[in-house]
Parts: C-alpha cells; structure tokens; sequence
C-alpha cells in the first residue's frame, strides 16, 4: 500500500431539512483496498456516497484524493479524476444500447469510434469475466447483467476507486460469487473499493475494512474478517434493538389455496408472462417465493390480488374457484394482498392514514348504505398505529410524509388487523430498518400462527430462509418445485432463481406430496 | 387524371405539409428531451405574424424569415422559463403559451391585415428538376420548402447518429439518470425547448411569407395541434412525421381537388378530411408497443428538478 491514502474524509456534514444526514463523517479508503461503509437505511450511507462522487456538495468537510484537498464540481468531474460509481437503483437508460451507455459517460473524443468502443468494451468485459455484448439494448438485459454494463463502464475510464451501492441486492447467488472475483481482481490490481451493504455475512466474506455509520455518525471502525456478524450488528442498530424474530416451527392445516396451471399472457413488451404455475398453500405456514425482481413476481402477485383475472377454475380459494374476481371480492373472502410498492399501490401517497384504511377496510363496517362512517375508520387507523407501532405525525398524516419501515408496517398492520386467511407479502421488508423488519416478520408468524397462509415474494435470501417452512423460486415467469426449507440449499435455490429447474412435471410431483 | 394534374397535386402536398413538418421536427426534438410543448400553435402564430411584419417593414423576405425565427424561439425561452427552470406543470404552461401567443399575435397584427408582401416564389433547380415527374414535385419548390427537407435530414441524422442525439435521448428517458452521469439536464432541455420554439417559428414564417403572404389572425388555423398529434403518433421517429406531414399536405390538396370535381359531399365535411386521415393512419401506425416503448421519451410531462 502507498503511504498516501486514496480518498480521505474529513469532517463531512450534510444537512437536509428536518434530517442531518451526515454529521461529521471521517473515512479513509487506502489503495487495492475492499472497504465496507455499513449501515441501516436513514445511516446516511447513500448521503455520503453522493458526496464523495459529486452528485451533492457537502455543508461542511474536507475530501482529499490521492493526498490533495478537492472540491468536486459534479460527477463528470469524479469521473475524470477515476471515482466511479455503480448505482443501487442503475443510472443506465433502458432504451439505447450497451455500447450507446457507455459512450455518453466518456469524454467525446474517445467514444467518437464506435468500433473501437465496442473491442474495447469486449476487452474489459473479457478480461474481468463479465461476458457482454456492446450491441444489445439494455432493456433486454438482465438485473445481473445491466450491473456489468455499470462495471464495466467505470472501468473503461480506468477507476481508481469504485463506488458500489448495494450491489448485491439485485442478485443471485452465484451472480454474488462472480461480482465477488471480479472485486478480488480488481483490488489486487490496485482499485480501491468501496462496498456500501447492509448483508454482514458478504461483508465478512469480502471486505478488508469496515466502517459503521448510525445516525448518521461514525459508530465504530473494525476489521469484518475478524469480528463477528452479531457484533457488527450492534455497530449498526444500537444497542436494545432485537436482531432478529424468533421463528417457531409451523404447524400446516388443511389445504387452502390452489392454483391449477395458472398462465397469463403480459400485454406490456418489458412485462413476463406467468407460465403454467401450479401452488398450493395450506393454512398455517409461510411459503416463500425467492426471485430476481422481474421474473414474474409482480404479475403473481396481480394473479392472486385479483388485478389480473384468470378463468376462474384456475385458482380456487377455500375450495371455491375465484380466479375471475376482482380484487374487493376477493378481499371480501379473506384474501390480503401487500404489494413490492408501498407508495402508488399499498398506499395512495397524498391520502392521509385515514383515507388509506378505508381503501381496503372498508368492509370491516366502515361503509354503511354507501355512507363512510369517518369514526369506525380514525378509531381502525388508530388501533393500526397503536398495535404495530406506526410512527407518524398524526393519523391526518400522508401516506408520503412516513418513513418506509413505518409506513409499511401500517399496510400490513392494516391487512393483518382485518384477520386474512390468505396474507400475500412482496418484498414487505424491501428499504426497512432492523427495527421494522423484526416487527413486520413478527406480524407475519403471527398470522400464520393463527391459521392464516403466508406466501412471502422476496429478493432477501435470509428473511426467505429464516420465516418459511416451504420456499422456491421464479424465473422467466415459471415457478421452480416447491421444498421444504430445511431439505434446501442455498446453491439449490440459487439455481432455480436462475431458471434451472426441470420441467413443471416435477413441480407437479411435489405438489402432489405436499 | 392527367400525369399534369398528380404531378400539381404531388407538389402542392409538400407545401402545404412543410408548415407541418417544420413544427412537428421541433416538437419531436423538444419531446425527445422530455419537455411537451403544448404551446406550439401559439408560438406558431406569433411567426407567422413577426415573420410578416419583419418582412413588410425591412422590405425583405430573409428578415422576415430571421423575426419569425427569433420569435418562436423568444415564447419558446419564456415556456422553458416556466416550465424547466421552475419547474411548472409543462401542460399548463403550454396551454397559455398557446393562449398567450394567440392573442399577442392578433393584437399585435391587427394593423397589418390586409397588408401583402411578395413571398416566396418557386426557384428550380437546374438539371434536377429537369427529371421527369420527380423534378417538378422535388426540385421545383421555393427556398424555406428546401430549407425544412434540409431540416429533416439533420434531425434525422442528429437523432440516430450524434452524440448530442445520444444525450438528448438519454435526458429523455431518466433525467435523473442523466443527472447522475453528469449530464447538464436543465442546458439539454433548455437547447431542446429552443431548436423547437425557431422551428415553428420558421414554420410561421412559412404561413405567412410563402404559403398564403399576408397575415390574418388565427391564420395557423389548427397546424400546431395537428403538428403535436403527428410526432405522439408518430411515436417520435422522424421518419414517420415526413410521412405523417405529407399525408396531411396530400389530404388537403385532395379536398380542394375533389371540390373541383364537383362532388356532392358539403366542403365542411371536406375540409375534416386532412385532420381525419393523418389521424387515423398514423394511430394504426403506431400500434406496435416494443417500437412504440423504445422511441417513447419516458420522462416526457415530468419536470425536473435536480438535488443539491
């Protein structure tokens, strides 16, 4: 290692209203070095990496590169001193091509020839083992592969220091495993990284440092290769926060949804089509659904809720087929629904809570002869907030103005308070807390403890493993066999999140014995 | 009908869809960066009259055409002030644009109706419209005709082919995306916003200084709406809007010709007919979704306000 440090923070205060988002951060990243910044949501983590690639300039602070104090102009100009950044949420544009993304975050001159761009986009994919093809349209790539275009794009620019937001939330495992080697190479050749996460167990597998941000404060500075995850943990949360829910072993009843070959033809060109999927749920255990976002996950959960309609033998609730009703019917027989979007579909964002208990309670005595009567909701709103713990301004507060965890922990309270038989969950701790996290899992073994059935849609491998008693997964629309959970790994699991599962013939066979 | 009389038709088509094809190119290069100008007819009108009365007092046609210009691109700047700086609703501010120009040009132009000028007269190229049937319709056309083939090719060429087409495209579809990348989002829409506000300005001019040389309120006589249907349904390719242009020229060429012949049809429903054919055509045009997705500015509508 040179004895200069590659980046160093000094100080760094950010202050947005109502929130100091940094609150003199110090960091220091030194060269060929993997360096952790842990933290829960609202840390301040993404704050501080806007800063450090120009997106945002900070209050207070001082950022030296390589030795020298700078004061950075924008990401253009991060860019050309070789900071790169590779997007939680990815900056590329769907529309144009590989190459064609590529080119626009290259200074003019060299993206100019085209041909050489594309040889050259070959070469560093090639050398760093992340196959792509500079004439493809982005949108016909995958989540795994729109991260390589991202990559690939820093590195053509010759990054000295790689930004990583939560890389791997959008991957499968073994996509884990090769975006792993690819950093091992490139920090062996002298790239400083720096890997913002919030999974310890890839922290610890990778990183040579770690820093733990809270509140937006530096809480503790460690090496993850030797501490252990749960005193990591307590770097992030706190002390007096529980790390995790206790899961009793479910007790499954008798059959209570089943869906028969369901498929369903997407209308929209990016959307995926269901393809003959076969599930049954019994009452009283949480099966799981793992999953790269896009797959079918959204059209599944459309399946169920009732936006999408099917003939109606194809999905039977409770022995009577419902597959061609809408959603409040649905509802009305005891089948929730929580969508992946909790601001546009869990919740209208402009509405108060009140409003927003009343569009899927309403039937829990709200309405009567087409009169709203406004007690009946404020006092549900109200027991909502009390029994789980929604922080909020007031229940005339808008369903925009709550944090993620707090918000979505008021859509399940909503959905669980009205007692479902069926409760279907995507990606219910998707952006949430610790905090909430435990909170929400807790409503969900409670529901199932009550004889209600789970099925919980989820990118997050660990909450998958830790709450269901059955889990399998989706790809391209079609359903992998459903296994127990104890009986599965996570290379298994992994390789049907990829598609390699044998013909439904199988999934059919394991119904059959479940 | 006689070779003579398809060969007139033909060539009347591209005058009377060049006023369109000026407006919609504009359009579709300020759509493309995800700012919609609903403001297009009154902008319009406000060439069309500076164009006029820049070209009745300098007492040349080129002046003319640089007021009409200048002042599509002066209403297009206060639209952009509104709607990208501030950020507005892009609809509401287009929509009094329209209002604002529509009136500003009557008021303004009242004292020059009546007026004529000289306009823009046919200039033939030599040899080239010396080719049978093609010469006459291509090649036989006054300057601001060839000046908006002329266009057309650079848009063309812009969109699919430059840099700047590339980033254009890019704020359109994820201007914060664009943002992120270091791009100058409010200057690319502001650029966009501009090339569009001097093509319909020119398309005024056009009105006023070739197609019918006088000024009369209310002369763009729906062109600007027609102009903002023609780049949606033409879903943003350039192509398509020559195409779509030009329908619309051959179908109002077609309703004075078949009023010529006499038909028993009522010269109101005629006279529907451009408005009805460009429509429906261009709507079954664009009914393939994948193209349709892939051309569609995303962002389009949505103002943009970048974090600091």
């Amino acid at each position: 290692m040179t004895a200069v440090a590659r980046l160093t923070l000094e100080n760094i205060v950010k202050q947005y209203p109502g929130c100091r988002a940094n609150d003199g951060v110090d960091l220091v990243v030194n060269a060929g070095e993997i360096h952790a910044l842990l933290g829960e949501n609202g840390a301040g983590k993404s704050t501080l990496m806007k800063i450090i690639y120009g997106v945002i300039q900070p209050d207070e602070g001082t950022i030296y590169w390589e030795g020298k104090k700078l004061t950075l102009q924008g990401p253009a100009h991060a860019r050309q001193l070789g900071i790169g950044m590779v997007f939680q949420h990815f900056s590329l544009f769907e529309t144009l091509t590989v190459a064609e993304n590529i080119a626009l975050a290259l200074p003019a001159a060299e993206a100019r020839d085209r041909r050489a761009l594309d040889e050259r986009i070959r070469e560093v994919s090639a050398h760093y083992g992340m196959a792509l093809d500079p004439r493809r349209f982005v949108h016909t790539l995958s989540t795994g592969e729109r991260q390589r275009v991202e990559i690939v794009r820093c590195l053509i620019q010759n990054s000295r220091l790689l930004i990583l937001d939560e890389p791997t939330s959008v991957l499968t495992p073994q996509e884990v495993a090769d975006l792993f080697s690819t950093l091992r190479q490139l920090a062996s050749e002298g790239c400083s990284i720096l890997f913002i996460s919030h999974k310890l167990q890839e922290v610890r597998d990778l990183c040579h440092t770690a820093t733990v941000l809270r509140h937006g404060k530096v809480t503790g500075a460690c090496d993850p290769t030797i501490e252990t995850t749960d005193a990591i943990a307590r770097l992030m949360v706190g002390e007096g926060t529980p790390l995790s829910t206790d899961v009793p072993p479910a007790d499954p009843g008798e059959s209570l949804l089943q869906m028969h070959s369901l498929s369903f033809r997407s209308e929209d060109p990016f959307g995926t089509s269901l393809d003959r999927i076969c599930l049954n749920l019994r009452a009283g255990e949480i099966v799981g659904i793992a999953g790269v976002a896009g797959n079918g996950q959204d059209e599944l959960l459309r399946a169920l809720s009732g936006e999408i309609t099917v003939p109606a033998e194809h999905l039977t609730f409770q022995g009577t087929p419902v597959g061609n009703l809408g959603p409040d019917a649905r509802r009305r027989q005891g089948m929730a629904v929580v969508p992946e979007d909790r601001l546009g579909r869990g919740a209208v964002p402009d509405l108060s809570l009140v409003d927003n208990t009343l569009l899927t309670a309403s039937a829990q005595g709200m309405v009567q002869r087409g009169w709203v009567s406004y007690n009946k909701v404020r006092d549900y709103a109200q027991r909502i907030r009390e029994r789980f713990q929604v922080k909020a301004s007031g229940l005339d507060a808008t369903a925009r103005s709550l944090s993620g965890g707090n918000l979505q922990k008021f859509i399940i309270g909503r959905e669980a308070l009205q007692k479902p038989t069926l409760l279907v969950a995507s990606h219910p701790t998707w952006g949430v807390d610790v905090g909430s996290a435990v909170a929400i899992h807790q409503v969900l073994v409670e529901l199932r403890d009550q004889g209600a059935a789970v099925l919980l849609i989820s990118e997050d491998l660990d909450e998958l493993f830790q709450l269901c008693n059955r889990m399998g997964a989706i790809c391209g629309g079609r359903l992998s066999p459903l296994l127990p959970t104890p009986s599965l790994t996570i290379e298994q699991l992994g390789q049907w999140m990829a598609g390699d599962f044998a013909d439904s013939a199988d999934a059919e066979v394991n119904h059959a014995v479940a | 009908m006689s070779m003579d009389l398809i060969i007139n038709i033909l060539s009347a088509t591209l005058v009377a869809g060049t006023p369109l094809l000026l407006v919609a190119l504009g359009e579709l290069i300020c759509e493309r960066s995800g700012v919609l100008n609903l403001g297009q007819e009154g902008m319009m009108l406000v060439g069309a009259m500076a164009g006029f009365i820049g070209a009745l007092t300098t007492g040349s046609l080129m002046w003319g055409v640089v007021a009409g210009v200048a002042a599509g691109v002066a209403m297009s700047l206060l639209f952009a002030l509104m709607a990208v700086t501030l950020a507005a609703n892009q609809y509401a501010a287009g929509l009094a644009l329209t209002i604002f120009g529509t009136g500003l040009s009557a008021f303004v132009g009242s004292d020059y109706v009546g007026h004529t000028v000289d306009g823009f007269t046919r200039i033939a190229i030599p040899l080239l419209s010396d080719i049978p049937v093609l010469g006459p319709i291509l090649f036989n056309q006054d300057l601001l005709v060839y000046a908006s083939l002329v266009m057309f090719v650079v848009v063309y060429v812009f969109l699919r082919y430059s840099r700047g087409g590339l980033l254009l495209r890019a704020v359109g579809e994820s201007p914060e995306a664009a943002n992120a990348n270091g791009m100058p989002v409010l200057l690319i829409r502001y650029l966009a916003v501009g090339f569009g506000g001097a093509m319909t300005g020119l398309a005024g001019a056009y009105l006023s200084l070739a197609y019918t040389p006088m000024w009369s309120e209310g002369m763009s006589a729906g062109r600007g709406w027609i102009a903002l249907a023609l780049v949606v349904f033409a879903t943003w390719r350039p192509g398509r809007v020559l195409f779509g242009a030009y329908l619309f020229g051959v179908a109002s060429i077609l309703h004075l010709v078949l009023q010529g012949f006499g038909w028993d049809i009522s010269p109101e429903l005629l006279a529907m007919l451009p408005y009805l054919v460009t429509i429906i055509v261009l709507v079954l045009l664009s009914s393939n979704p994948t193209r349709t997705r892939l051309n569609t500015p995303l962002s389009i509508g949505q103002p943009y306000r970048p974090s600091r």
